[in-house]
């Protein structure tokens, strides 16, 4: 038999007593060469900042393999202390910043090859659900053009808004949860 | 039918029947979804080797007494002690094993301890109001902690939230990242509570109150809730492009 899943609630504006110490926004440490930093700024429909919301982070590490049982591919190293998660919430202007690796590219469904991508959750008082995205890297132009997730979205500026834009030697990454500048979100 | 998990380059995903079950991003009884639920439909993310994987955090990470509310002070927080237990799993009945469960809540005088709320009832010096722990082999959780209280809040005129527990889990995948709350039985704010009510089918919300229980109620020391959750299931087949 099936079972029906439990229902999504909001995480609430009260989260950060529960995550605070835990997991946290570096998966690398700062001074390591290859760190970036990824960041941005979470707003509503009405462009004002979001100040209470949890953005969680997932991907593969600088090779190309995720810390997990499912990615049995042995021949792509794993990284010992790279775990490829990660959690912060906005500060009192709607930033959010972590500190990571670019991840390698990985396989995708049918022998295809994804570009390289960070998979993004963010939750929020107001957000029954958390809603999906994923960062691409925009020094990446021709596996971007060839990724099968990228290539399927016919709308050039949903398209677009899945890529990070370089600014002060770091990646920014604006997540607009509603409005004419909509970040691109999947239902997962 | 076998278990079928992703071998190789063959990935096995989850099923979508979450968005049954879930509320809708606009629902406007709970004012802050209108101006954050997004406008344009979303696309479609196939389940990848990116969404069948997802953060595993062991055991390592977990403190002796993270699971326990009630002993993370000197002293013992007011309220009525609970012990908040249940079993997670999946939409075909197996255990998740070895998940972060994670908890947070307000006090017994439905206050958390959070710079942004100023509900005029007092703080607790004993309670800070969250907890985690891991499932064990068999999928079952157990938190001892405090009856959160009811508490206002400015949504609308004399709007007040149904006592309540947030819950996070994690389970296989990032696919499968969940978090709800968990509700009290007989609770007589359910009504007005537009979080609660987003949920649209009446037996999915029920489905978030958790049951009391006798069985594992300690004699002459606390009264014990059950809250199963279920995460989704995996689908019976492979994906294809």
């Amino acid at each position: 038999m099936t079972l029906r899943p439990t229902p999504s609630q909001t995480v609430g504006p009260f989260f950060h007593i529960g995550i605070e110490g835990f997991i946290g926004g570096e998966l690398v440490a700062p001074d390591r060469p290859d760190a970036v930093r990824v960041f941005g700024t979470v707003r509503d429909g009405e462009g004002e900042p979001v100040i209470d919301s949890m953005i969680e982070i997932w991907q593969a590490n600088a090779a190309g393999r995720y810390a997990h049982p499912e990615d049995v591919r042995e021949d792509v190293p794993l990284e010992e202390g790279f775990d490829g998660s990660g959690r912060t919430c906005t500060d009192d202007d709607g930033h959010y910043e972590f500190v990571t690796v670019k991840p390698g590219p990985v396989p995708g469904l049918g022998g295809a090859t994804q570009a390289p991508h960070i998979d993004v959750s963010v939750f929020a008082r107001g957000l029954l659900k958390r809603l999906v995205t994923r960062i691409y890297f925009p020094d990446e132009a021709e596996a971007n053009e060839a990724d099968p997730l990228l290539s399927s979205i016919e709308d050039p500026d949903a398209r677009a808004a899945l890529v990070a834009v370089e600014e002060d030697g770091g990646l920014r990454f604006d997540i607009n949860l509603q409005g004419d500048r909509e970040t691109t979100f999947f239902a997962v | 039918m076998a278990h079928r998990v992703t071998q190789g380059a063959e990935i096995v995903g989850y099923r979508r029947d979450d968005a049954e079950v879930d509320p809708p991003y606009l629902a406007p009884g709970y004012v802050a979804t209108q101006t954050r639920a997004p406008k344009r439909p979303l696309l479609i993310l196939p389940h990848t080797l990116t969404e069948v994987t997802g953060p595993v955090y062991g055991h390592e990470r977990i403190g002796e007494l993270d699971h326990d509310l009630t002993r993370q002070h000197t002293g013992e927080p007011l309220g009525e002690r609970i012990i908040l237990h249940g079993r997670v799993v999946d939409g075909d009945g197996r255990p998740v094993s070895n998940t972060l469960v994670e908890v947070w809540q307000a006090n017994a005088a439905g206050r958390y301890l959070h710079v942004i709320d100023q509900h005029p009832a007092p703080l607790d010096p004993n309670f800070t109001g969250a907890g985690r722990c891991l499932t064990d082999d068999d999928g079952h959780y157990r938190f001892v902690t405090i009856k959160p209280g009811a508490y206002p809040w400015g949504n609308h005129p004399n709007a007040w939230r149904a006592a309540h527990i947030h819950v996070s889990l994690f389970g296989p995948a990032f696919a499968t990242r969940l978090v709800t709350q968990m509700y009290f039985p007989g609770d007589p704010l359910f009504f007005q509570d537009p979080i609660f009510q987003a949920v649209r089918d009446p037996r999915d919300r029920d489905r978030m109150i958790s049951a009391f229980d006798l069985s594992e109620t300690v004699p002459e020391w606390a009264l014990a809730y059950r809250f199963d959750i279920v995460l989704r299931g995996r689908a019976s087949t492979p994906m294809e492009d």
